[in-house]
């Protein structure tokens, strides 16, 4: 690991409403890699995400990126933070009420004041590196999934950031959408020189692009290293997950009663009077 | 269930509605704060005056025709028992610019153009926009929420004004074109008795309040919205319903101050 990571997590507690989702995380992405957070859905990835943008407080610990606390900045220094930070949702996020181009140019238009000639070459720019330069005309609802999400990427590369997160990139793609939203990630970050996040619960698509990968199970980290540690790796959790098999420390059945008890039972009352 | 559980219910349900009370109050305060935005670019606000304002314009133009049309019926119906049916321009305008106006258009203009607000808002927030704006270093308050809130408080003014005239308009085409009112008594009497301060003021003064009210619900609630489809169909519900009493309430307080009779 490099002795100047981008982003340092230590000792991260988070918790709503005193349910802990995150318990002790530790984890550190280095400059120019592109490090994994895998698990199961509600494990608390996304809410690790959050933490890293600012858009939530730790119960305790801190989150540093770029060597300052993300929580310890005031507004105006998150905003500053935030300015160098691109972030893709999971599904994409575009504003419906602009156009693609719009859309990349947003972020452009916000914070400089860059002549609109300048800002069409470098809209045009973004939109060729994700492949949808000629789609610069169409509005958010007349593309797929898969242009929505690419659409997205080049909104949150529109300020060259020195981060980049992936909030499930992967998620509701055809094979092909998702070959190449792998490749384009794994592209930019090696072209741009920046840093990023990828959350996922895709195993095969991300091991092919990422450098190093932490698992998350029910808010901790239970295991971490490079793809290829992680696909060889004895923990029965990630050999579970990674290979994708039913039987194994993650139940099939939420938990629940007696099988037996739970027939016998009296029916439960239907939820409404409509029912 | 017992006494105490009902109480502690109703104490729930009272303390639950201060709460956000006092939540919407702070969100109205950080509209305020981060209203610059709303009036240096001004073209912002401009184009959301388009949407809330322009776009609500048929229903306001029509629905003020056809209330000036039957404040006409009704009027000269009442006023020929008495023989002052000339009295019925001062009717009609008094009506509309005091009181008709202002509130039916403050009305329409929440079930219009403030449920719009709240969907668009709470469906923004839904499909992560606001979000992602936020991670964008883009304030949503400043950035979506307060052109659209000085969209409305600049709109509904207006637009209770065009409510008026139209108003008039339809009052006159009923009671003179129609019922052959006096035209000169028609126009002459309305002239004589409509005040400018006390009456189209005061007008402008209570449409003016009912913007800021429509507004500030439409906008809290379409931010508050649970993300989700039923959260937004049920934020959109509570902007109408609670736009509409509070117009009617707080009408009764202006009114009551403004009120010269006692």
């Amino acid at each position: 690991m490099s002795p100047d990571p981008l982003v340092e997590i230590r000792d991260l507690n988070f918790a709503y409403d005193n349910r802990a989702i995150l318990t002790g995380i530790n984890m550190t992405i280095p400059r120019g890699k592109v490090v994994a957070i895998m698990g199961l859905s509600g494990c608390g990835k996304t809410t690790t995400l959050r933490l890293i943008g600012g858009q939530l407080r730790p119960t305790s610990g801190a989150v540093r990126v770029a060597g300052r606390v993300v929580h310890e900045l005031d507004e105006t220094g998150l905003y500053q933070l935030r300015r160098r930070m691109g972030m893709l949702f999971q599904f994409g996020a575009l504003f419906t009420d602009m156009s693609v181009y719009d859309n990349v140019a947003f972020q452009m238009r916000e914070h400089t004041d860059l002549p609109e000639e300048l800002i069409h070459d470098l809209v045009l720019m973004k939109l060729h590196a994700v492949g949808l330069r000629g789609a610069h005309h169409l509005m958010p609802t007349e593309l797929s999934g898969g242009m929505a999400r690419r659409v997205a990427l080049a909104r949150a590369i529109s300020l060259d950031p020195m981060l980049m997160m992936y909030d499930e990139p992967f998620a509701g793609l055809d094979p092909i959408s998702l070959s190449i939203v792998g490749e384009l990630i794994r592209k930019l970050n090696d072209a741009l020189g920046i840093s990023s996040i990828v959350v996922t619960h895709d195993v095969q698509e991300s091991l092919k692009i990422v450098d190093y990968v932490y698992f998350v199970s029910a808010g901790k980290i239970v295991a971490e290293g490079s793809a290829e540690e992680i696909k060889h790796s004895r923990e029965p959790f990630v050999h579970q997950f990674i290979w994708g098999e039913s039987d194994g420390p993650v139940n099939f059945h939420y938990p629940a009663q007696s099988y037996r008890q739970e027939l016998h039972a009296q029916p439960a009352r239907p939820s409404g009077w409509w029912s | 269930m017992s006494p105490a559980d009902v109480l502690r219910r109703l104490g729930r349900a009272l303390t639950d509605r201060i709460w956000r009370l006092g939540y919407a109050s702070r969100f109205m305060l950080m509209t305020l704060f981060y209203s610059g935005t709303a009036f240096k670019r001004f073209q912002l606000t401009m184009r959301e005056i388009y949407f809330t304002g322009v776009l609500s314009l048929i229903i306001i133009l029509v629905s003020g025709l056809f209330v000036g049309m039957v404040l006409g019926l009704q009027g000269y119906d009442t006023l020929q028992r008495y023989g002052s049916s000339e009295a019925l321009g001062v009717l009609v305008a008094l009506s509309l610019v005091r009181e008709l106006g202002p509130v039916v258009s403050a009305l329409l203009f929440a079930s219009r153009a403030g449920s719009a607000i709240t969907a668009e808002i709470g469906l923004m927030k839904a499909t992560e926009q606001l979000s992602a704006m936020e991670m964008m270093a883009v304030n949503p308050i400043a950035r979506v929420v307060a052109p659209r809130f000085w969209a409305g408080v600049i709109s509904m003014p207006l637009l209770a004004g065009l409510f008026s005239a139209m108003g008039v308009l339809g009052g006159y085409l009923v009671g003179v074109q129609l019922i052959g009112v006096d035209e000169g008594s028609f126009w002459s009497q309305m002239q004589a008795a409509v005040d400018f301060r006390q009456d189209i003021m005061n007008g402008v003064i209570k449409s003016f309040v009912f913007g800021v009210i429509v507004s500030w619900i439409a906008v809290f609630e379409g931010y508050d919205a649970d993300p989700t489809a039923e959260g937004v169909s049920r934020a959109t519900t509570r902007t109408v319903v609670t736009s509409s009493l509070a117009i009617l309430a707080a009408d009764f307080v202006l009114t009551a101050f403004m009120f010269r009779g006692i």
